[in-house]
């Protein structure tokens, strides 16, 4: 790791005041800490939001739960709010890696980073969530741009994602079994106007399939499944699972979410 | 204090491990050390045409860099072979140089080229950025059923062949297959496997320039091997100026035998700069340096009669030494595989080609089982698919062609003095409750499960390595075991092994042998290893050598103790020394209440001469002090057996494999200490297991190693593991006095074949290892299972 300064932010305005040059904000340090040490990534300065209170926390209405970007992916899972209003959300972070990533990894780190097997980008776009900012809101729709790739501007800090709470919802995930993050993760919601069906792990980014969308509007059901074609074009193959593989398990991951909504 | 042997105590070492206090070769820190960091290859395989560290060494922080050409200059020989095979046409096998820093060539991802010596290792890191090399690409080999038909890696090795290895008799073997009723034919690879070891490699140089005395910290599991290596090979040092300290080591699964470039760069560096130079291997450093493990393609056949009897086997393997031969590249496909491919079986002929061929990959060496497990993969599978085939239960199958007479003289290399194999496989049936698995195997089905079972009797041939034995068949060394036993005035003991331990236990099991013998409390007793200034010359710990080898010279040096003590006890309970007795650490005189404590012996011991009215306790001629020394060669090596049986479940859906039941039945000989070995047995089965279903090491076409990190490299994981049932039998080695065979890689050699075993009784059609829930599917899917269709 290339020696660089480190910074507490007290509140959001400091931090992106300090945001300037080669900085990067730190929240956990799960994603940008490993790149650090492998020289994957090398900044001057480390912005610390850890400590902006204002950060963390989980705020719930009938409508929707809204989490602090800084909030771990452990508050999250042991959250009873969440727990009872979008139950497969918790479920989610706490399938997110082991006991010390949850503890200390958090979603806004999580969706800033979009790493293309990541869980929570997932859940931002079946449940339309809405990424609120020091600037602006952002559709998760129009959030997740490409491999570790986002709508962000340099120094734009994600203060809280706001999840929609939908009729049922439940995600699956098929973990790779080197990293166990997600190989193919595939997150249904059954929302009043629609259903929404999100894959994460199969391409180079989260997408919504279209064509899950369709059968399990007219069906939310398992068997509907079946009748979907989900085509291996523009999935990713590599040394863990080809992209037929993925495109066979992204059904088989749909049907399971399904069954367990 | 007696009958320690058999007492199931907790492992004495423990304690520092588990409180994080363990002292690793990276806890070490030297006044005034420097630190190093090496410039690898990032490609494949390429001629070197300039190496140029201009820029790098006005680095801030920057001390000094060595190149090839330094070494070279210097005279620093290169990394060597230990064992050299003879090819079937009498000619010797080709190794090819192994440049600790490569001049000319570099052969794998992470071939060593320079080493940059800074202040920081953060400097260091940086400078290294700024050694410009210009490479000269060439088309890498890569695959190692490619290797020979590809492009000469090395000058002078044509079809990239090494060797060309033949043991059996192949008329006879020919005859037999030719006389055969039916023939079973199997095509089997062996994935290839990183070691991954807790601790990754590390090693300090400390030259002392005052009195010429070099020492080595290096993680490694035999420290006096390295030292004799390192002078005599690689000319770093001579030998008695020179100290190898192998301090805690977190595990090695033979990938701390050799001697490494980097051991042999900081010692070099240390003396050229004369100060401390550390360096430790990052994690990617070990995935792409550490000599890799396994990594055969094989092709086997055997004969039956018509009633079931096995009449002959043929196997034919390649096997990928990798870029380099490293020190026992050669053996381990050969002489601890080809031996070993009979199993357990009653064969009366047989025949074993063993090609063994370089590409530009990390270079192999042995690895937890080091041959045994490739053998024992070839013939369970080979097994199972012949009961398979001729309709036979495999059980009865195997039991129908064990070997059931002892001593049993196979038609190969080995001389097995005991074993009772149908003890062990009844155990394992019935411990595993084999007559109700088709209940089980419907109880599956109902919840859209496939379930299948998978049996392994594995053999294995440990104690290594009897001179007489692997010298009479071209070995070069043979390798004994020292152990020198120190009574201390006050009535404690230090014990110096020549074996290492690096996650075996040592310190608990061998004073549990030292405790019984002498009646010592087993807390005053301490196990010394790993540095060659402490204790005899010794060969280390791999190939389940500790116990049988090493804790046998432990017994022979406390029966001279013993001895001794019979001697100063006769003369001070005024007797003579063939009356008296030792037991319990007590001498006593036959006949009489008269007796000496053991540690009254040890002090009289210390006290020689006599003044006035006190008389010297040592008879005439004894030499005062109570320490001994004894090296222990064995006459045979020990042979071990077992039989573990798994059961998987197999999501027809996904194709993923889940583990759900495991049972196993060693035979050890004697056991020491039963918590240490069921610890052995559980470890070796999920390194096993590992083999079986996760891990594998992938190099893409160009040589670029893509299993390089734990994203990518799958590790078997707790959560992974039933747990697994385990028993034992017992016959005991008649090859030491101990009767004890070696636990450590039985594990880890019995269970890829029962877990591929029922895997593939599970899909109904051949996969391969690691069978990935993709391979799995695929499989499935190609036998026309409409679940993994949909
Ligand atoms: C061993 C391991 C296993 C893992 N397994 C999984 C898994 O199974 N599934 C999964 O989804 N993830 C997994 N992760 C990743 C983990 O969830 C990370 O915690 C997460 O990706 C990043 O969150 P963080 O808080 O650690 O962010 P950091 O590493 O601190 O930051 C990541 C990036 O986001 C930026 N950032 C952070 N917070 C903000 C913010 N509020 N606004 C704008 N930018 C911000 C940072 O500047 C940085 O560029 C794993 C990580 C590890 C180390």
């Amino acid at each position: 790791m290339k020696n660089f300064n480190f910074k507490s932010a007290s509140n959001t305005k400091e931090a992106s005041k300090l945001a300037s040059g080669r900085a990067t904000f730190l929240a956990g340090g799960m994603s940008i800490l490993p790149a650090m040490k492998l020289r994957l990534a090398a900044y001057t300065h480390l912005i610390n939001i850890k400590k902006i209170k204002s950060l963390s926390g989980i705020k719930v209405s009938s409508k929707s739960i809204r989490i602090g970007a800084a909030t771990t992916h452990a508050a999250v899972a042991a959250s009873k709010e969440v727990g009872k209003s979008i139950p497969s959300l918790a479920i989610l972070a706490d399938g997110i890696g082991d006991p010390q990533v949850r503890n200390r990894g958090t979603i806004g780190g999580s969706i800033a980073n979009n790493d293309p097997a990541a869980d929570y980008p997932s859940a931002c776009l079946a449940l339309k969530a809405t990424i609120h900012t020091n600037k602006r809101k952002i559709a998760a729709d129009k959030f997740f741009k490409g491999m570790f790739e986002t709508d962000l501007k340099k120094g734009e800090l994600i203060e809280s994602v706001e999840f929609e709470v939908p009729e049922k919802s439940a995600y699956a995930k098929f973990p790779n079994p080197a990293s166990r993050y997600a190989l193919v993760g595939v997150f249904v919601a059954k929302q009043k106007d629609g259903v929404r069906v999100a894959v994460t792990g199969a391409a180079s980014s989260v997408f919504r399939s279209k064509e899950l969308e369709s059968v399990l509007l007219n069906n939310f059901s398992p068997s509907a499944v079946d009748k979907a074609t989900v085509s291996d074009k523009g999935l990713n193959s590599d040394i863990h699972a080809s992209a037929e593989y993925r495109a066979h398990i992204i059904k088989s991951m749909a049907r399971k979410a399904v069954s367990s909504c | 204090m007696a009958n320690l042997i058999g007492a199931k105590l907790e492992r004495k070492e423990d304690k520092k491990f588990l409180t994080g206090k363990g002292r690793y070769t990276a806890d070490i820190n030297l006044p005034n050390q420097t630190y190093a960091y090496f410039v690898r290859s990032p490609h494949a395989r390429a001629k070197i045409t300039k190496v140029d560290h201009s820029k790098a060494m006005k680095a801030p922080g920057v001390i000094d860099i060595f190149t090839g050409d330094c070494v070279v200059k210097d005279k620093i020989g290169g990394l060597i072979c230990g064992w050299k095979i003879v090819s079937q046409d009498g000619k010797d096998m080709k190794c090819p140089p192994h440049p600790v820093l490569a001049k000319d060539s570099v052969n794998f991802v992470g071939d060593h080229i320079a080493v940059v010596i800074a202040e920081t290792l953060e400097q260091a890191k940086n400078a290294a950025e700024l050694v410009n090399v210009n490479y000269k690409l060439q088309k890498a080999v890569i695959k190692t059923s490619e290797a020979t038909g590809s492009e000469n890696i090395h000058e002078g090795i044509d079809n990239n062949l090494s060797f060309d290895f033949l043991l059996g008799d192949k008329g006879k073997t020919d005859e037999a297959f030719s006389k055969a009723d039916k023939i079973v034919k199997i095509d089997l690879v062996n994935n290839r496997l990183i070691p991954n070891a807790m601790e990754p490699r590390a090693a300090i140089g400390d030259y002392n320039t005052s009195s010429d005395e070099l020492t080595l910290y290096t993680a490694s599991q035999n420290p006096h091997l390295d030292r004799l290596i390192m002078s005599a090979f690689n000319a770093v040092h001579p030998e008695h100026k020179f100290r190898i300290v192998s301090p805690d080591v977190g595990g090695g699964f033979g990938s701390k035998i050799n001697v490494y470039a980097e051991d042999v760069v900081v010692a070099y560096a240390s003396k050229k700069i004369g100060r401390p130079v550390k360096w430790v291997a990052e994690r990617s450093e070990s995935f792409m340096s550490d000599n890799h493990g396994r990594d055969h393609i094989t092709h086997a056949e055997l004969a039956l009669s018509n009633d079931g009897k096995i009449t002959g086997l043929k196997v034919d393997t390649i096997a990928n030494l990798g870029a380099y031969s490293l020190v026992l590249a050669a053996v381990t496909p050969t002489y601890l595989y080809a031996p070993l491919v009979l199993g357990i079986y009653d064969i009366p002929v047989a025949c074993c080609t063993v090609k063994g061929v370089y590409t530009n990959t990390a270079p192999t060496d042995a690895y937890r089982g080091a041959g045994r497990p490739e053998a024992t993969y070839v013939i369970e599978r080979i097994v199972t698919k012949a009961a398979k085939e001729i309709g036979m239960d495999q059980a009865e199958f195997r039991k129908k062609n064990f070997i059931k007479k002892f001593p049993h003289q196979q038609c190969l290399v080995h001389n097995i003095d005991s074993g009772d194999y149908n003890a062990h496989l009844d155990k394992a049936i019935e411990l595993a409750d084999y007559k109700n698995f088709e209940n089980r195997r419907s109880q599956s089905a109902k919840k859209g499960k496939l379930r299948g079972i998978g049996f392994s009797s594995y053999f294995e041939a440990c104690g290594v390595a009897p001179s007489a034995v692997v010298m009479s068949i071209g070995s070069g060394v043979g390798l004994w075991e020292s152990a020198e036993i120190r009574f201390n005035a006050t009535g404690n003991i230090s014990v110096f092994t020549g074996a290492h331990a690096h996650g075996q236990g040592h310190d608990t099991t061998f004073a549990q042998i030292v405790s019984d013998k002498l009646g010592v409390a087993i807390e005053n007793i301490d196990i010394v290893h790993g540095d060659t200034d402490k204790g005899p010359f010794g060969m280390g710990t791999y190939g389940s050598r500790s116990l049988a080898v090493g804790g046998t010279a432990i017994v022979k040096a406390c029966d001279k103790i013993i001895a001794k003590g019979k001697k100063v006890a006769a003369k001070m309970l005024e007797g003579k020394p063939e009356d008296i007795d030792f037991k319990a650490g007590e001498f006593i005189l036959k006949n009489s209440n008269k007796k000496k404590t053991i540690g009254e012996i040890a002090f009289a011991c210390y006290l020689p001469g006599s003044f006035g009215d006190i008389k010297s306790p040592l008879p005439e001629g004894v030499e005062p002090g109570l320490v001994e020394t004894s090296f222990f060669d064995p006459s045979n090596f020990s042979f071990p057996s077992g039989t573990h049986i798994c059961e998987v479940e197999v999501d027809e859906e996904t194709g993923e494999t889940k583990l759900v039941k495991y049972t196993v039945v060693d035979d050890f000989g004697t056991i020491i200490n039963p918590l240490i070995v069921e610890g052995q047995v559980y470890g070796g089965i999920a390194q096993g297991v590992g083999q079986a279903l996760y891990e594998n090491a992938n190099y893409d076409e160009s040589g670029q190693l893509t299993s390089a990190s734990y994203m990518d490299y799958t590790m078997p994981r707790a959560d992974n593991f039933p747990q697994i049932k385990l028993d034992y039998t017992c016959t005991p080695a008649t090859s030491n006095p101990l009767g004890v065979k070696g636990c450590g890689e039985a594990g880890t050699i019995a269970a890829p074949a029962a877990v591929m075993n029922a895997v593939i009784d599970a899909v109904g059609t051949d996969v391969s290892m690691p069978a990935t829930a993709e391979k799995v599917w695929k499989a499935l899917k190609k036998n026309g299972s409409k679940k993994a269709a949909a």
